[in-house]
């Protein structure tokens, strides 16, 4: 067990240095945004982490209503906790490349406004996991989450038809890439995808035996009444 | 089926009676909503063609509001002597009280708007440039939209430390879409500049979608131990 741990956090070190030397060196500089353009490597991979992360939640909840396998909860709380994180990364690089491309640091566009939605949603579900207690909390977390993702589509459309009533300057679709710069971008989006795997089962490992300590000491308790 | 909607018409008249009596949660939305009313008023000393642009948003937020505050008194009524836990106990179907509780939301959100537009249309001089008829499938709708989730939500807020600031914490993020639909649809129509339909029409399947999970889920969150 740990030595496999430590296998592939090697591994997800390696693939992690490879990315950043790929996005940051062999990457070709962009033509009209120039270097700013390489935060794309971390912004758009984080964003596709983030969209899977969630989706796992969303089936993990589902599990767990099925067959009430804490196990079930225990990956839908790690992949929420990690998606909500790697949403943040998405909502903080989008703005810091947004400012010298654009001009602005925001503008209600339906892939910035949608993002920020989900990002409220999954961290109203955290929220609603840190404040409900006892054994009920992961029925209600995830029911939940159902509602989140069902959300999902019908604030992608709302958000769409908001925009398209009110031109605003939107990213420019379209354009080819540069092969080097898909090649850069696949591997960024493998390299943290394994990195988010690393992470989610660290924190599984850790919830776990949290969860196995908090029965012990509760058996404990009931078995040697103190004097 | 008689079953359901026989249990679903005792639960309801149950709730509208003590309503009746007590006037709590009415009484409580009404004076809240009219204080964001005035408050609002206050903030931005608006003239009456910009009042037509920003009065959606405005008396929206102003429901929603208000409609937490009633919907957080949902369940509460029922903590008092074991009475949910005699309901849980009961053969009688879980989804007739759900269904039961978010028709009297509705119902006490309907009064509070049929109460509380007159007062806007005289404090913000609104008249409607669109066809004024809309406005009645946006408010069927859009309260439905609104009682429906928060009735549900109100029943998971119900479980948590601090159940009464959990409920907003919840329900407004999942609520987005319908907000954005409600006061996209109420500007179009009082400023006629375009057509309210889409709207309307993503109102109907937000609420389509939403019972539909909320039926499904109840039972499930009703007997969550």
């Amino acid at each position: 067990m740990k030595h496999r741990f430590t296998i592939f956090a090697l591994i997800v070190l390696a693939l992690l240095s490879y990315a950043l030397y790929q996005a940051l060196v062999v990457a070709p500089t962009e033509q009209t945004m120039g270097d700013v353009q390489r935060i794309f490597y971390y912004h758009v991979p984080s964003a596709w982490t983030a969209f899977l992360l969630f989706f796992i939640n969303f089936l993990a909840s589902i599990w767990y209503l099925v067959q009430r396998k804490p196990a079930a909860d225990i990956v839908a709380l790690t992949t929420a906790e990690v998606g909500t994180v790697f949403c943040t990364v998405v909502l903080v690089t989008g703005p810091l490349w947004a400012r010298p491309v654009w001009g602005i640091w925001w503008t209600w566009d339906v892939r910035l406004t949608s993002t920020l939605v989900l990002w409220l949603i999954y961290v109203s579900y955290l929220i609603l996991r840190r404040f409900s207690t006892g054994s009920q909390t992961p029925v209600l977390a995830a029911a939940l989450a159902i509602f989140g993702f069902v959300d999902v589509p019908i604030v992608y459309l709302s958000i769409w038809f908001f925009r398209t009533q009110h031109p605003q300057p939107v990213m420019g679709g379209g354009g080819s890439l540069d092969p080097r710069m898909w090649h850069a971008l696949l591997i960024n989006w493998l390299a943290f995808l394994a990195f988010a795997l690393l992470v989610c089962s660290i924190r599984y490992r850790l919830e776990f035996l949290q969860r196995e300590l908090e029965e012990t000491q509760a058996l404990e308790s009931l078995l040697e009444p103190k004097p | 089926m008689s079953r359901l909607a026989e249990i679903t018409v005792a639960t309801l008249s149950k709730d509208l009676r003590l309503e009746w009596r007590s006037k709590d949660a009415i009484n409580s939305m009404l004076f809240f909503a009219l204080l964001v009313v005035v408050i609002f008023s206050f903030a931005f000393n608006p003239t009456a063609e910009e009042s037509r642009r920003i009065a959606g948003g405005l008396v929206w937020v102003a429901f929603l509001f208000a409609a937490v505050v009633a919907l957080n008194q949902t369940w509460a009524r029922e903590l008092r002597n074991q009475v949910l836990d005699a309901y849980r106990v009961s053969p009688a179907p879980d989804n007739a009280l759900f269904l039961a509780k978010a028709i009297g939301n509705f119902l006490f959100v309907a009064v509070l708007e049929a109460l509380m537009t007159p007062l806007f249309v005289v404090f913000y001089n609104l008249r409607a440039l669109g066809p004024a008829y809309q406005l009645l499938l946006v408010a069927a709708f859009g309260t439905w939209a609104l009682v429906v989730n928060g009735t549900f939500f109100a029943a998971i807020s119900l479980r948590t430390r601090s159940r009464e600031v959990m409920l907003p914490l919840i329900l407004f993020p999942i609520s987005i879409p319908a907000l954005l639909a409600m006061v996209e649809a109420t500007t179009a129509i009082l400023t006629g500049e375009f057509s309210a339909r889409f709207w309307i029409v993503l109102l109907a399947v937000y609420d389509v979608v939403f019972t539909t999970v909320c039926l499904v889920l109840f039972e499930t969150v009703l007997h969550a131990e």
